[in-house]
């Protein structure tokens, strides 16, 4: 193992992440909290319960989620692409450095950044509405096994766009699409019996539901179902890794 | 003399079907300065790209120091420094970090002292927390070379290192080069600046179009492509040679007041005590004199021909 380079490229990419701290950290932050004023104050006391759970203290795992996702693939999918939009990948690709090595410490930063985000967005959300959390082993468990996916599927956008637009795409129009009808802000239980079947094809849905269990001890899927989806996901994520390192694809002509 | 890199029957073809390298050997010593010259697109960068394992190659066979660098990548990339043709940086990081950045890729462990070292030797230890993006072209080239050497490398790939550098700066740049090579480090310069390959290099290979068609060392390659010339500056300016100087290989330029005579600057007789006799017997009078050897340019214009 080359650990001097996997810890070079991790504190190099955490470096980046303090000196954009506005942006990383702050913008996501302030932007949870307007979540906060608007749908959990003032629309939320408007709504009944939940499961026994007020909408406010309801919409904190699905909050929490939706930040994770964005920025974990937004943040992974810029660490590697930028390299690769200015040239300096040459060097990546010339050094002693394994594909899992390079991954390690990409992916490793980036999800580092997601949790602490999580983190912050937790304590927030601990300003508004009061907070339980009945398992905190699984609700961290869940916390780093989603930044560490989304991380992965990151670093995947990152490799294959080809310029800023498709780096953009992903997260836009999928990733945020899928969260907001992933039951981060309704429990699935609420919707038409048709629509509870199509939601169940959207992956969020095993996320989110997995996270909030560990909150309050409800979910719209059995918990385990959660586990093997998101363990799933990690997966397909190292898989489709493997192969392109394996292959050079977008990297090496 | 060992060879480190060994370069046997690499062949690249690229996916559009273009041949960049078509069964290229080199075999490149320990210590010396290569230079590798070429016209634009010969394949030049693409063969430092594959020893650097940035570019797969579609055949064939290189080592480094012994090791494959495929099987044995770890190794031989490490003991490879590359400075790449472009000047990319990752514009907002400063110079110390790219270059610990570096450092710690090729697994060496964080040296301070010698970061250090490298940057004061490259005249940017004040610049050292300056963003990249606010340094000139000639610094940045230099941070490009801090970077290759942060890892003591035993190879050091410059590729094209003085393209769209001053004068000055290209000096200097040699300078580097050659205490680089009197700490024992073998180098590989590509350029299409001949005069670059003339002033540092110990051994020439000249590629085009994706072969090797010439690698010899640059004395004796000047030797033996070496014509010479003796150029006279007449004292009074003659018509016409005259008939009693038909034997030698002369031509008469500058409205009758220059000679010039064409020689193999390397054969036993050079014809020169003869011509000088045989001018003073036609009373020809000269007030100056003066030899040249044809540079590496002409030999280069003759390899490579229309090509180039």
């Amino acid at each position: 193992m080359n650990w001097p380079a996997v810890t070079a490229i991790y504190k190099y990419e955490m470096a980046r992440t303090l000196r954009t701290m506005f942006q990383s950290i702050v913008s996501p932050v302030i932007s949870t909290s307007l979540y906060f004023i608007v749908f959990g104050s003032a629309i939320g006391s408007r709504i009944a319960e939940i499961d026994g759970i007020s909408y406010g203290a309801f919409l904190v795992p699905g909050l929490i989620m939706l930040t994770l996702l964005t920025q974990s693939v937004s943040n992974a999918s810029f660490g590697i692409f930028f390299p690769k939009f200015t040239g300096t990948i040459y060097e990546l690709l010339s050094a002693p450095i394994s594909p899992m090595e390079i991954v390690l410490g990409y992916v490793g930063a980036a999800a580092t950044k997601s949790l602490v985000l999580g983190l912050i967005i937790l304590a927030t959300a601990g300003l508004f509405v009061p907070l339980e959390v009945q398992h905190p082993f699984w609700m961290m468990a869940f916390l780093v096994l989603t930044a560490v996916s989304f991380c992965l599927l990151g670093f995947i956008i990152g490799i294959v766009a080809k310029n800023f637009e498709q780096l953009q795409i992903v997260p836009l129009l999928i990733i945020t699409p899928l969260v907001f009808l992933g039951g981060s802000f309704y429990s699935i239980s609420m919707l038409p019996p048709f629509w509870q079947t199509v939601t169940l094809f959207n992956p969020v849905v095993y996320l989110v539901s997995g996270f909030r269990w560990s909150f309050y001890g409800i979910s719209d899927v059995p918990v385990l179902a959660s586990v093997i989806a998101i363990s799933l996901f990690l997966a397909v994520s190292l898989g489709v890794i493997w192969w392109i390192f394996r292959t050079g694809y977008r990297l090496k002509a | 003399m060992t060879s480190l890199i060994s370069i046997s029957n690499l062949t690249k073809t690229y996916e559009g079907g273009f041949t960049a390298l078509n069964g290229v050997n080199l075999e490149v010593e320990r210590g010396e300065i290569l230079a590798l010259l070429g016209p634009n697109g010969a394949g030049k960068t693409t063969m430092i790209a594959v020893v650097c394992g940035i570019v797969n190659p579609t055949s064939g066979r290189v080592t480094v120091g012994g090791f494959d660098i495929v099987d044995d990548y770890r190794r031989t990339r490490s003991m490879i420094g590359l400075v790449p043709q472009e000047l990319t940086t990752d514009a907002f990081e400063t110079v110390w970090s790219t270059v610990s950045l570096s450092r710690g890729m090729f697994g060496k462990r964080p040296n301070p002292s010698y970061l250090e070292k490298v940057l004061k030797s490259l005249s940017l230890w004040d610049k050292k927390d300056s963003e990249l993006r606010t340094l000139s072209g000639g610094m940045k080239r230099r941070v490009l070379i801090a970077k290759a050497l942060s890892h003591e490398p035993e190879v050091l790939f410059l590729d094209e290192p003085t393209a769209g550098v001053d004068v000055e700066l290209r000096k200097s740049m040699w300078a580097v080069v050659e205490e680089l090579r009197q700490q024992g480090t073998t180098i590989i310069l590509t350029t299409h600046y001949i005069e670059e390959a003339e002033a540092i290099a110990d051994r020439i290979a000249v590629i085009n179009r994706g072969e090797i068609i010439l690698v010899e060392e640059k004395s004796r390659l000047m030797q033996k492509l070496g014509k010479k010339k003796l150029t006279l500056d007449l004292q009074e300016p003659l018509e016409a040679i005259p008939a009693g100087l038909s034997e030698f290989d002369l031509t008469l330029t500058e409205a009758g007041m220059r000679l010039v005579y064409s020689y193999d600057g390397t054969a036993e007789r050079t014809g020169i005590t003869r011509l000088m006799s045989s001018l003073t017997e036609n009373g020809v009078r000269f007030r100056d004199l003066q030899t040249e050897q044809s540079s590496l340019e002409d030999i280069f214009v003759e390899l490579v021909g229309e090509d180039a």
